[in-house]
This record gives C-alpha cells, structure tokens and sequence, in this order.
C-alpha cells in the first residue's frame, strides 16, 4: 500500500514536471515572450472573475437557505430580543455593504482587462470621493455604535432587585448550579473548603469545625511520617513542604473561625445545589453569579443570547430574564426533545465539549415546586439545633452578666 | 570602509557565508521565506488532522495513526487532548511562524533595500540574528510536539491557569515550557529585526527617496515594525510571568484554585491580567500580519492595473490610522471575561474607529481597478482575491467589535470564521501575490504561470468553501475548539456542512503541493527572467537579474518621482521607473 502511494506520487511529479515543459515550449512556439501577455486569455481572466462572483454569492444564498432555519431560535430573554434587533440591522446594513462593494470589485476586474495600445486613465486621486467614502462609514459606524452600546449599556445595567440569585459553578468538567434559598442570599465560600461533601466550598459553622479538624488530623498524620522519616532526603523534604502547605491553610480557617464568632456563617444554610439540571422561572429576572474552580470557564446559554467567563478567583456576573418557557420553545421550534443549554465555551481540557447542564425555564409555581424538592446545604435539624445552642449561650452569657 | 567601497569590493565566499550565515538581506529573506514555507507545510497538516475528526468525529483513520502513533490516535481514533494540541501548535505556527516571520520576514528583507535603493539593511549581522533567532525558534517548537507529554494544547492564546498548570491538561507540562522558550527567542528574532526595518527605512533611503515617495510595501512594512517593536515586549513579558507562574512558584496568574484534589497555594494572581498583556500584543499583532499584506497587495495591484494606487496619501494615512488604533482596541477580545462594561463600550467605540481606516483602504483598491488596464497575472490574480477577502472577512469583524452582539458570538465558530477569512486568507494570499510577483527578483527565473492560476483557483476557492459556512455554525451556537459536536443532538443538522468543510480543507491543503512544485522547479528550470517582467517603476526592478552583493553595480540610483507613474499622459510607455528624472513642467506624485 504504502510502496502504491510512493510510486503514485512519483508518477505524478513526472507528469507535472513534463506538462510543465509542454506549456514551456508550446508558448516558445507560439511567440511569446514572457514579458507579454496574450489577450484572449488575459480576457478569459477577467470573464472568469465575473463567474467566481455568481458562484459566491450564490454559495452565501444556498447556505442562507439551506441552513437559515438551523440557527439559534427565536431569543428566549428579554435582552435577547434586542440583541437579535441590533444584529439584525448590522446585516442589513453589512449585506448592503458586501454585495456593493463585491460587484464593483468583480464588474471593475471584469470589464477594464488589459488591451493592447491602449493606456489606463491616469488618476490619482479624488479628494471628493475620498471624502465621502470616509465620512459616509463614519456615519453608519456611528449609528452602529450607538446603537450597539446602547442595549450593552442595558444589559450590563445592576440586577432588578427582586432578581432570584443563582450561582454557576464550574470545574473540570461540570457545571454545579447553587440557589440561594430563602434569605435569596448566596452563602460565602473558599477554595480551602472544598473537599468531602462540600463540593463548592461553602462556608457554615459545621464545614469550618470538619474542614479544621480534618486538617487538624492530617497534620497530625504529616507528622508522624516526617519523624519517621529519614532525615535529609526527598521525602523529608516532601512531607515538610505539604506540612507547611497544610499549616497556612489551618491557619486561614480560623481566620474563618475567629469570624463565624462575631458574625456567624449562615447565609449558606439555606442554599439549595443542583447538578445536571436547573430550572428557572419565566418572567423573572435572574441574577447569575459565576465562580470557577480550576480553570476559566465560560458559561454559554446562547438560547438566552448569555454568555459570561467564570475565573478562577473571581466572582462574576450576569442577569436575564427569560421569557419563553421549555415547553413553548418546543411548539415553536416543533421539536419535543428541545432543551435550553448551558455548555462552556473556554477551552478548559481535553472534556470541554462536552461540559452541559440543561436549563428548564418553567411557570413559577412550577418553579417553586421543584425549589421546594430540592434540599438545603445545612439540614433543618442541624441549623435548628445550632440555633437553640446558640440561643443558650446567649442565656448563659446575659445570666453571667447579670 | 564606505559603502560604496564595500560594494564593489569582490568577496570570496564561501558556501556557509553565502547560504547559511549570510548578511546579505536577500539571501536571508530566502532563508525567511524557505523556513516559513516548512512551518506552513506542518501547521497546515496539521488543521487537516483536525478537520478530520471533526468531519467524522470518532472514526478511524489509518492517517492519523500514521502521524501521530498509538499513543496520541489509539486504533486511528484522535485522541480529544492531541486534537486541542493540533489547533493550539496550528493557530501558533501560522500567526506567527508563517505571518508574522514569515511574511515580513521575506518581505522586509527583500524589499526594504531593493525599494529604497540601499546596498543592504543597516546592519546586517543583526539581521542574521534576527533570522537564526527565528531559526532556533522554530527548531524548538518543533521539538515541543515529540515530548512525552505532547505539545502545547491550551489554544494558541495559552490563557493561564490552562496553561500554568500541568494538572490541568497533559499539555500544560514539557510541551507548553517548550512553547514558551519558543516564543521567547521568537520575540528576540521580531525585536532584533523590527529595529534593523526601521533603522533602515529611516536612514538609508536613497537621494530623492523622500517619505512621501516611498512604495506604499515600504510604508506598511515600517509601520509593522514599529508595532512589532512596541507591542512584542509586553508579549515578551506575559510569557515570562507564564514561566514564573509555572516553574516558581509565583501567582502573577493564579488564585484560588482547587484543582486534582488539592487546594493550590497561590492566591492574589490574576488570570485576567495575562489576557490584557496577551492582547495588548495579540492585537496589533493581527495588524502585523495585516499591513504588509496590504502593503504587497497595493503594489501588486497597482503595477498590474497599469494605474496609480489611487489615494496614496489616503492609503499612507489609512495605515498611520491603522498602526495607531491598532493599540487601544485590545479588549474587545475580552468582552465577557466580567470587565467592566463601561470599558467595554469604550473598547467596542475605538475598535470601531479602526473600521474607518479600513473602508478607506478597500475602496481605494477597488478605484484603482476602475478604467485601468488589468494584466492578470498570477500575483493580480491573488490580490483582487485578497482585497474580496478583506472586505468579507472585515465587515464580521464590525458585528464582533459590538460588545452586545459578541456576547452571543464570543468563542463561536463566527470567530473562526471573521478572523481566518480577514487575516488568515488575506494574508496567505498577499503573501502568495508577493511570491509570485517578486519570484524573478529572488530566484532571477520565471514561475510557471499556468501552474499559478490553477494554484489561484483552488486555493481561493476552498478558503471561501472552508471558512464561509462557518459563519453559519457560529450563528447556531457551535463553539469552537470543540473536539467533536456529537454530544449536543441540535448541531447534527451541520454535519453534512462539516463534512463540506473538510473536503474543501483537503483540497485546498493538497492545491499547495501545486505551488512547492512551481517554486522549486522554476527556481532550477524555470526561464529566464528579463530585469523587470512586470513594467515595474520600483527601483528593485533596476538592479539586475544575477543578485551581486551590495544590489547596484556601480552608483545606487537616484529618486525622481513616486512609484506609481503608470500610463501618465504624454508618456510613450505605460510606467515611468522612478529613476527617470521629471521632465521641465512634469509634476511628481498626486497631481
């Protein structure tokens, strides 16, 4: 096989190399010298320019037809909708733009060809024209602007205050969606809480107890293996330098610690995490917040014309209100298997295209049926006994004072 | 020792002195162009690679197995880690091994003195460093994609803490070090030689090359230069905190990152922050790529159109205005990484600006075809080609620059498809119009011109075929970078179109070998070439044939007008070279 292809190729650069001296000779033949040209193929030339121009426009109307209707549906957010506006006037205006500048491009090839005795108007300039075509797109340009960065402005604008907070996480290779439940307040969370159940590192009285013990343990651990260990080697350097690693982070959770005593954690109770699915309720502004755990993702919900970065050491942020339920989108789009998205769009890792989360925008009672399936990050008995603790030290504390 | 002594002076070379440690600039242009035609050949493997999988996502392909062994495509199945390292060492190799080196690198060298009429670059020992810095760069990122771990795979943008960390992904380790090293000899090369351009057209242009007659080649080539010289070294200096950030320990980059099972240490950093020193760079470096195609383009067009380029202050103009917006529009790549959305508006308004500028320059092509008398050559040809990409390409980049509209269209194919279309396809056919308009000027021997227009044709044809559809998967939410879209059910109705796509990449892909065939065989057997084939008025065109060191024997010629007196009235021929001294009466340039 491979000898084939070898041989094949050879073949093949022979019959070049002779078809190449065929054109050589045959044009020696006919008289030409290389510095002219000959005017009947010069003229096919510029014909043919005429023929690439049908065949381009007609590639760009086939496709807009044949896959016109394979695009985005109709936008499922309020923003959306104007976004869609002003990008539908940018491609009236650059269509417009496109096939004008197209055909005189190919009209001019095609018509002024080289002919002999014959000299090219000698023009250089035209300080008119020049003009006009600079401030005629200055203009457009303007009107593009404005209108462009008026509905940016709009966009961007602070949350509605009655907006329901949810945050996105991300992380190599899922999304975590997180509620902030009653108080509609997103508890706080650190990196240096993650691990075991605490998937996103949110921060309560009971993850700062477990998270500081667990530590507590490992450095125990860490301990004992560098007294056994023997001395000047890797290993001991190892150990040293993950004892060190694990000490600074002791450290920074009681800092948390000291700060749960004057102001305790709580806002984190009452959220609710979701994976795979979340859902949303129509007509209500959402007031996303994104947080990454690794790498910088990106949240993509184009059916909602959304799309927001998740860093890794920030917080970021983004707001819609959706307008269009799943079950509408699904007559209008006449798919029954039609599902808002939610998928990254940062490369992120071998697994990014395949990061999802399917997003269900329904009626608010049902929204808040679904909310209410969904449980808490701190169960009701272990904030409620936590609250009646708290409610005899603060007993302890006034009897002590009285 | 004068110049002049210099020139005259016989030297006995050696082969080493004369191919490879040369000083001559035209011997290092060759070594420029030749070095990036092998980088081409491996970046545009390897996008035929990928589009292969991305055609037929999953199957198998004995070719792929063929290239990348068992590890990288187990059973001709691309690996999803070997397919991001494919379009990061692809993206990579073609902004800046084939357009940026590439592209400038042959053309400055070659035509900076030619068109001014100096004997050679002002100094031409740096300009053999700056060729061998490209040299070892090249060497090691083609040594990065045979290491253990496989090469870079974060995106030709290596966005930390992708990049940073090798937990991250395999090509986070060894293979994006060596990428990093890479780059920082690259940078070197483009410093070093950017600084020798400028100096050069400064200084050494020849009596009566005043800047207002200058080649418009030359002007969008100093431009490039001082871009390059002011924009590289904060590229210079991102990769070195990347390195920091990697190998010490540092956290210019990093915060707050739980990655593997373990909570890093490394808080207070910044991913944000690489991206605006990246894009301070990354954005004029599209300009980089940009100018001296349009610059070639102009000449080109002109000279073949038997015309002057018409506004060729508007067109110096255009490239001034161009060069300068070129630094303050950089955000515009981060829209949607949480910046603050009055910035936005301020990057989205300056990015617009640089539209202006653009229109101009196409329009002004477009005029310059009006009532000439266009000789298609195969470089013509390639220009008209060009100037229809830009315009296509170009006004996408109008929708990108809205911060609004680029929230939906962020990182979707519709950005694949603008910025291929504007910089990648104008580029490569500038660079293309470039070789074979100037082919005789370097090898002193004809391309075959039948050869050329089949070349033209197919390659115009499936760059349009390949990036064109693209738009259309951007508009339907198909991110790129994808490994395959076969997990989302709502793109399987673009895997027909896919598979156009990639039949068009092969074509196009294989239409090259076209090309390599023409360049190699005409410089051994092509004919003979006369001292100025074209009807040229440049002065590279007055030196003769068989290259001498020094370009000119005898005087260097002396400037009399602008380039572009074609078929001026009253004129026997139809191109006066600018070495023929105005007539009593006769008025140089615009009048």
């Amino acid at each position: 096989m491979n000898f084939l292809i070898i041989l094949l190729s050879v073949l093949g650069l022979i019959a070049l190399i002779q078809l190449v001296r065929v054109f050589e000779i045959t044009g020696k033949l006919r008289g030409n010298n290389q510095d002219d040209i000959d005017f009947q193929e010069n003229k096919l030339r510029a014909k043919l320019w005429l023929l690439f121009g049908i065949a381009y426009f007609g590639f760009f109307i086939w496709l807009a037809w044949e896959y016109g209707d394979d695009l985005l549906p109709v936008a499922a957010s309020e923003h959306g909708a104007v976004i869609d506006n002003v990008l539908n006037f940018n491609w009236v205006i650059l269509i417009i733009a496109f096939v004008l500048t197209h055909v005189l491009l190919f009209y001019f090839a095609s018509k002024y060809y080289w002919k002999p005795n014959h000299k090219a108007d000698f023009i250089t300039h035209s300080t008119k024209l020049e003009l006009i075509w600079t401030t005629f797109p200055a203009i457009v340009l303007a009107v593009i602007v404005i209108y462009g960065l008026s509905a940016w402005n709009d966009i961007t604008d602070d949350a509605p205050e009655d907006s329901i907070n949810i945050e996105l996480y991300s992380k190599q290779f899922a999304w975590v969606a997180r509620y902030a439940g009653e108080d509609n307040k997103l508890g706080e969370a650190n990196y240096n809480f993650i691990g075991g159940s605490n998937q996103l590192g949110l921060i309560t009285p009971e993850t700062i107890q477990e998270r500081k013990s667990s530590l507590e343990d490992e450095v125990i651990n860490i301990e004992a293996n560098l007294a056994n260990a023997p001395e000047g080697g890797a290993k001991e350097e190892e150990l040293q330098e993950n004892l060190d690693k694990k000490k600074r982070q002791l450290a920074k959770i009681k800092t948390y610690e000291r700060q749960n005593e004057v102001d305790p954690f709580v806002n984190a109770d009452d959220d609710k995490i979701v994976n795979m699915e979340f859902h949303i309720p129509v007509d209500q502004p959402v007031n996303f917040q994104f947080r990454s755990q690794d790498v910088i993702h990106s949240a993509y919900m184009p059916h909602f014309r959304a799309q927001m970065n998740c860093v890794p050491g920030a917080k970021t942020r983004f707001h819609f209100t959706p307008t269009i339920t799943t079950e509408e989108m699904r007559e209008k789009t006449g798919n029954d298997e039609f599902n808002y998205l939610l998928y990254c769009n940062k490369i992120c890792g071998a697994a990014h295209y395949n990061m999802q989360m399917t997003i269900v925008v329904e009626s608010q009672e049902d929204y808040e049926k679904w909310l209410s399936e969904q449980s808490t990050f701190t169960s009701v008995e272990t904030a409620q006994s936590r609250e009646e603790e708290k409610e005899v030290s603060e007993e302890e504390v006034l009897a002590e004072k009285n | 020792m004068s110049t002049q002594a210099h020139a005259a002076e016989h030297h006995k070379e050696s082969f080493v002195s004369k191919y490879i440690f040369s000083h001559d600039h035209k011997m290092i242009a060759k070594q420029f162009l030749i070095t990036g035609m092998v980088m081409a050949t491996i970046g545009m493997a390897m996008s035929l690679l990928f589009r292969l999988q991305l055609a037929w996502p999953g199957e198998s392909f004995s070719v792929l197995n063929f290239f990348l062994g068992d590890k990288w495509a187990p059973d001709g199945v691309l690996d999803p880690n070997m397919y991001l390292a494919l379009g990061t060492i692809h993206g990579t190799i073609m902004v800046f091994f084939l357009l940026t080196a590439g592209l400038s690198g042959t053309f400055a060298n070659l035509l900076i003195p030619l068109q001014i009429g100096a004997r050679d670059m002002a100094s031409g020992f740096m300009n053999m460093l700056s060729y061998w810095g490209f040299f070892i760069s090249s060497v090691i990122m083609v040594i990065s994609l045979f290491v253990e771990s496989g090469p870079a795979s974060a995106g030709w943008t290596v966005y930390p803490p992708l990049s940073a960390l090798p937990q991250a992904m395999p090509g986070s380790g060894l293979g994006m070090t060596l990428w990093l090293v890479s780059m920082v000899f690259f940078i070197a090369s483009q410093l070093i030689g950017g600084l020798n351009y400028i100096v050069t057209v400064i200084n050494l242009r020849t009596k009566g090359m005043k800047m207002t007659r200058l080649p418009l080649t030359i002007w969008a080539i100093l431009v490039t230069a001082i871009l390059g010289l002011l924009s590289f070294p904060v590229l210079f200096s991102a990769a070195l905190l990347l390195l920091f950030d990697r190998s010490f320990g540092t956290a210019f980059y990093l915060s707050d990152i739980y990655i593997a099972g373990e909570a890093l240490t490394q808080t207070g950093g910044s991913p944000i922050l690489y991206q605006h020193l990246f894009w301070f760079l990354g954005h004029p470096e599209v300009y980089i790529i940009l100018l001296p195609a349009l610059g070639l383009t102009s000449e080109v067009i002109s000279t073949n159109a038997r015309k002057p380029i018409f506004g060729y202050r508007a067109m110096v103009g255009s490239i001034l205005a161009i060069g300068f917006l070129s630094f303050i529009v950089w955000g515009h790549h981060m829209f949607v990484t949480g910046m603050d959305p009055f910035i936005g508006a301020v990057f989205t308004f300056t990015t617009l600006l640089i539209a202006i500028p653009s229109a101009v320059k196409a329009f002004n092509y477009i005029t310059t075809l009006w009532k000439g008398n266009i000789r298609f050559t195969p470089a013509m040809m390639f220009s008209i080609g060009m100037v229809s990409t830009f315009i296509s390409g170009g006004l996408t980049g109008i929708i990108l620059a809205d911060s609004a509209l680029d929230i939906n269209l962020h990182d979707t194919y519709f950005v694949v498809a603008h910025f291929h279309i504007v910089m990648g396809l104008s580029a490569v056919l500038a660079m293309f119009a470039g070789v074979y308009h100037w082919f005789p000027k370097m090898y002193g021997r004809m391309m075959n011109m039948k050869l050329g227009y089949a070349h033209f044709w197919l390659t115009f044809i499936s760059g349009y075929g390949v990036f064109f559809p693209m738009h259309f998967f951007g508009l339907a939410g198909v991110p790129r970078r994808y490994y395959t879209n076969s997990e989302f059910p709502m793109f399987d109705v673009f895997i027909d179109l896919n598979i156009l796509v990639t039949v068009f990449a092969i074509i196009g892909g294989f239409a090259q070998l076209l090309f390599f065939f023409n360049f190699f065989y005409s410089m051994v057997r092509g004919p003979k070439a006369s001292q100025n084939p074209w009807k040229s008025n440049t002065l590279e065109w007055t030196t003769p044939v068989e290259h001498i060191h020094g370009n000119w024997p005898g005087k260097l010629p002396e400037v009399h007008r602008w380039a572009y007196d074609y078929s001026k009235p009253g004129k026997e021929d139809d191109f006066v070279p600018q070495t023929v001294p105005l007539e009593e009466g006769e008025k140089d340039g615009e009048h």
